[in-house]
């Protein structure tokens, strides 16, 4: 089937498999990698982007579903000059990573959450990224990553 | 993990759903947010021979206030329904349990007509509208029906619903105050090993998630309650008649016990928000 997906701010058409997942056209047809594949099982969130501005995970939805959508994913965060987004330089200065596998879904997940919640408390960030496992941290410095960006003034909202 | 091969179609309308629909019931599913049937056709449990996506069908997104009900369209997503200030000031009960739904990422997508006829006695959605006293409006070839909630779960993801029907409308009684849900889990976004949806305005009703094959309502808790009983009286009466599943985070007397505790929270938080 075809499909027309704007990426990142560019729209290409395809023709897909009905079966096909968003995260594998994200991988494949798109050749964005940086959204990752953990558990498959809509758990883990290492594969969030936003779908129209929504956080969502991409294991679990079709590529049809999407046609006609806008998707951001972590390709799509960065300036065009490299500088990180505020998100991203939070969770570089507050060390909210170590390996790095689930900080892609963990930065959209943010992004999703912070325009619902621009102001959270600790305990809305700590609900609100339910949805991501990270194996690493702890949590701890994620949750202080994602506050710094709260607070950074750096955000649109 | 990818689903089987399936022809796609894209619904306009629920008329196209239905049309679709009658062509060829047994093979063929409707999909709106996937939340429930996307992971299981992942794991090759379901294989549709033709799947209908009635996720775009406009007008089936709405919590509107209806008089003496609220009426929920079939597609609401999770998220919406957890910010409606419509849902919030009549029944805020099923607010708070659509914003415990999964996590924020399934709660974007995932509906509330897909949870109810997905009919998984895991979910805590069908215990919410149990407790609510819900009605729910199925359309399909023989026209419109209504369909009690307590009518409506029949079994393990088995549903009133006819193969080739569509929940369309979910119907439930306002409940301002007087309400409660708890849930135990192990872990964030896990199912409920027990979950509890307590309505005290009115008839009480006490709904209970994973006690069962389906969704259940604990009787003898609501029979208790309706002869003046106190409390603990009526949550040790909980898991009267029921037979939980035993699995690997709970065996079958432990959910039993943990529904008496969880009713006995339930009642006393009811209560005391009733004033």
């Amino acid at each position: 089937m075809r499909v027309t997906v704007t990426v990142n701010g560019t729209t290409e058409t395809h023709d897909v498999e009905t079966r096909m997942l968003l995260v594998h056209y994200l991988r494949e047809v798109r050749g964005l990698t940086g959204t990752n594949i953990g558990c498959d099982t809509t758990s883990c969130g290492a594969c969030t982007v936003l779908l129209d501005g929504e956080s969502v995970k991409s294991c679990t939805l079709l590529a049809v579903q999407a046609d006609g959508g806008e998707i951001t994913t972590i390709e799509g965060m960065a300036a065009p000059d490299g500088t990180l987004h505020p998100i991203q330089q939070a969770f570089h200065e507050h060390h909210g990573l170590q390996c790095g596998f689930c900080t892609p879904g963990m930065v959209m997940a943010v992004a999703s959450l912070l325009k619902e919640h621009p102001d959270p408390t600790e305990a809305e960030v700590r609900e609100g990224l339910e949805g991501n496992l990270c194996r690493c941290t702890g949590y701890h410095n994620i949750v202080q990553a994602v506050l710094a960006a709260a607070h950074s003034g750096e955000l649109v909202p | 993990m990818i689903p089987a091969s399936f022809e796609y179609r894209r619904a306009g309308s629920v008329e196209d759903a239905l049309g679709w629909l009658a062509e060829d019931p047994d093979s063929t599913k409707l999909l709106a947010g996937g939340h429930s049937l996307l992971p299981l056709m992942k794991l090759r449990l379901a294989t549709p021979g033709v799947l209908v996506d009635v996720g775009r069908v406009p007008g089936l997104s709405y919590v509107r206030d209806a008089g003496d009900h609220v009426a929920i369209g079939a597609l609401t997503r999770h998220r919406d329904l957890e910010i409606s200030e419509v849902a919030r000031a009549s029944v805020p009960l099923l607010a708070h349990v659509a914003g415990q739904v999964g996590d924020p990422q399934v709660r974007h997508r995932g509906t509330i007509g897909g949870s109810l006829a997905h009919g998984d006695p895991a979910s805590d959605l069908p215990a919410a509208v149990l407790a609510l006293d819900a009605t729910m409006v199925a359309d399909g070839p023989r026209g419109r029906r209504e369909i009690a909630a307590s009518d409506f779960f029949r079994g393990f993801l088995e549903t009133a619903l006819e193969p080739d029907e569509m929940l369309t409308e979910i119907r439930v009684r306002k409940a301002p105050s007087g309400w409660a849900f708890q849930k135990f889990n192990r872990r964030a976004q896990d199912w409920a090993i027990v979950g509890v949806a307590a309505v005290l305005d009115g008839e009480p009703r006490v709904a209970l998630v994973n006690m069962g094959s389906t969704t259940v309502r604990a009787r003898g808790t609501e029979e208790a309650l309706a002869a003046g009983a106190e409390a603990a009286d009526a949550a040790a009466r909980a898991a009267e008649g029921l037979e939980p599943p035993s699995d690997l985070h709970a065996s079958a007397e432990y959910r039993r016990h943990l529904a008496t505790v969880l009713v006995r929270r339930a009642l006393v938080e009811a209560a005391a928000a009733r004033g």
